[in-house]
């Protein structure tokens, strides 16, 4: 069985996104950008299930600008074993990403796709639905437990608001991963080194002929209001008298 | 043009994100001058029809019934969405782990862009969501046909739960998926209220050592009538499941009052809570960022002030 995994280029999560004054989007000139924190959970999930010996090949498929290609390399040093990189300078909304990505799946015919389940960016938490949607292949969002049952079933825990609920989907499925699935291993250096020579193919998108026009823009970004500063209080006592007579909380 | 919602249930209750859905649906009906339809998908849908079609503001109740309903799996709920989705202009999910779930294979089946966790309405086609985990807000415009939307419940008051006196009318149940099956669950079990809808939230970060010491927190909140949470911090460090989690990639909550224990306030926390009503920190480095956002805060030992606060809240 061959594994897709979906990797994006997106701000570092330690880094603060500043509004850009012309409210056009985040200022993301000059910052550290890193691999999306939840696609590293799914490329170290799928580097698993590759060593457990239910999959044979891990293909990681970005779909960005050309600097994507350092986010797929971290994934190649990871352990995977080949990228693609659809690339495109635009920025794309979820509905066209989940297109290329079916491009690329009725092309490499994987028996499993996973992909974090947001990008720290966008927050949009939509592109793995979708392409389960559009391929017809079965949906398991927000796993925290993948299991075998088989060669062609899995059982995946899934975090949902009340706590963990389990399904079983039949192959081929489309898994997107939530924080505790697993932690993501580091690359070290030779393998880093190594994953220099691994093969990454470039597709400009219009090669695709997908559709990725959108009805949906950004009109503008704007920082959130920021709540005023509020007072240090001494005493417990003061505390509980505030928010009795003050706040009228409790 | 007409909304319809897809309401989400559980032990025969409408769950109240979908009470805060209506609301979000009724300014957009105003704008589109449509009705708002509640669709029901349940395995017996009898009595909770009756109280959908109970809630203010809501036109039409639809009806389908399915033994496969009572799970919420994406695929089932998605074909059911997409079968009665013709002459909407809006189609509405909660931004909750279910919603979630379904709405971007509604979108994606429709071929149209899907709106994620919007927070205010606009005008008919124009929203306010936040990014970059609520560092942002971007105001977005869909000139889909349909916009299908998830809305996030903390954004809009709830309505009442009764008042309204809406049509109820059965609609056929789509094919059902075979090759996606429930095994089971493992729910928290708890008295405490439900952490997004509770009034009062008490949450211990990693500042509370270990899980056994959030029993000091489950005291407050049983005086206070208030769910519990969590920092990340506190849930990778195994003090409480994730289901406490309160953050970007946790949940979402804005209470009246967050009372945030030992938590430092890293950005993707302060995502999940700033906009609560009232905030109060209680932390013993007077640096941590939480006191940048907190109302009152206490700089303090929380081992010191969580058993004073416990005596005071008695005392009351």
């Amino acid at each position: 069985m061959k594994i897709i995994v979906g990797v994006k280029r997106v701000l570092d999560y330690n880094v603060k996104a500043r509004v850009k004054a012309d409210k056009s989007g985040i200022e993301l000139q000059n910052v550290k950008m890193s691999m999306n924190p939840f696609d590293e959970i799914a490329v170290e999930e799928a580097l698993r299930i590759k060593e457990a010996g239910h999959a044979e090949e891990v293909v990681v498929v970005s779909i960005g600008p050309t600097a994507s290609q350092e986010t797929i390399r971290t994934g190649l040093a990871m352990g995977a074993d080949r990228g693609i990189l659809i690339e495109t300078e635009e920025l794309l909304q979820p509905l066209a990403i989940a297109k290329l990505f079916k491009h690329v799946i009725d092309k490499e015919s994987p028996g499993l796709v996973i992909l974090g389940k947001q990008a720290i960016d966008g927050d949009n938490n939509q592109t793995g639905q979708m392409l389960s949607a559009l391929t017809g292949m079965r949906q398991a969002t927000f796993a925290s437990k993948m299991e075998f049952e088989g060669s062609d079933v899995l059982k995946v825990t899934r975090e949902v608001d009340a706590g963990l609920e389990s399904i079983r989907v039949s192959l081929p499925a489309v898994v997107t991963t939530d924080l505790r699935l697993n932690e993501p291993r580091y690359a070290k250096l030779p393998n880093i080194m190594k994953a220099k020579k691994k093969p990454l193919e470039i597709i400009p998108v219009a090669d695709t002929g997908v559709d990725v026009t959108s009805k949906l823009s950004v009109v503008e970004v704007n920082e959130p209001p920021t709540r005023e500063a509020g007072v240090i209080v001494s005493s417990v006592t003061e505390l509980v008298d505030k928010l009795r007579n003050e706040a009228k909380v409790i | 043009m007409n909304t319809l919602i897809l309401a989400e249930h559980e032990d025969g209750e409408l769950r109240a994100a979908t009470l805060s859905v209506v609301a979000c649906a009724r300014q957009l009906a105003e704008h589109s001058a449509g009705e708002v339809h509640l669709l029901v998908a349940a395995s017996d849908a009898e009595g909770l029809a009756a109280k959908a079609a109970a809630l203010p503001g809501v036109d039409k109740v639809l009806v389908a019934t399915d033994a496969a309903y009572e799970h919420e799996l994406a695929e089932n709920l998605a074909a059911l969405v997409v079968k009665h989705a013709d002459d909407y202009e809006h189609i509405l999910f909660a931004e909750t782990a279910s919603g979630k779930n379904v709405m971007p294979r509604v979108a994606a089946l429709l071929d149209v862009s899907g709106v994620s966790g919007i927070i205010e309405v606009k005008s008919a086609d124009t929203y306010v969501r936040p990014i970059y985990a609520g560092n942002a807000l971007a105001t977005v415009r869909s000139e889909d046909a349909v916009k299908v939307i998830t809305v996030r419940p903390t954004a809009f008051d709830a309505v009442a739960s009764a008042g309204g006196s809406a049509a109820v009318d059965s609609v056929d149940a789509a094919d059902i998926d075979a090759g996606v099956s429930f095994v089971g669950q493992e729910l928290s079990d708890s008295d405490r209220p439900e952490l997004t809808s509770a009034d009062i939230v008490v949450s211990g970060g990693r500042g509370m050592q270990n899980g056994d010491n959030f029993s000091m927190l489950d005291e407050i909140a049983g005086k206070l009538g208030a769910a519990v949470g969590a920092s990340r911090a506190a849930v990778d460090a195994g003090f409480v499941p994730n289901e406490y989690q309160v953050g970007q990639t946790g949940k979402v909550v804005a209470p009246n009052l967050y009372l945030a224990v030992g938590i430092s306030g890293a950005i993707q926390h302060l995502a999940g809570m700033k906009d609560s009503k009232v905030i109060v920190a209680i932390n013993k480095d007077e640096e941590a960022p939480i006191f940048q956002v907190a109302d009152y805060g206490l700089v303090a030992d929380l081992f010191d002030a969580l058993p004073e606060l416990s005596t005071a809240l008695e005392a009351g």
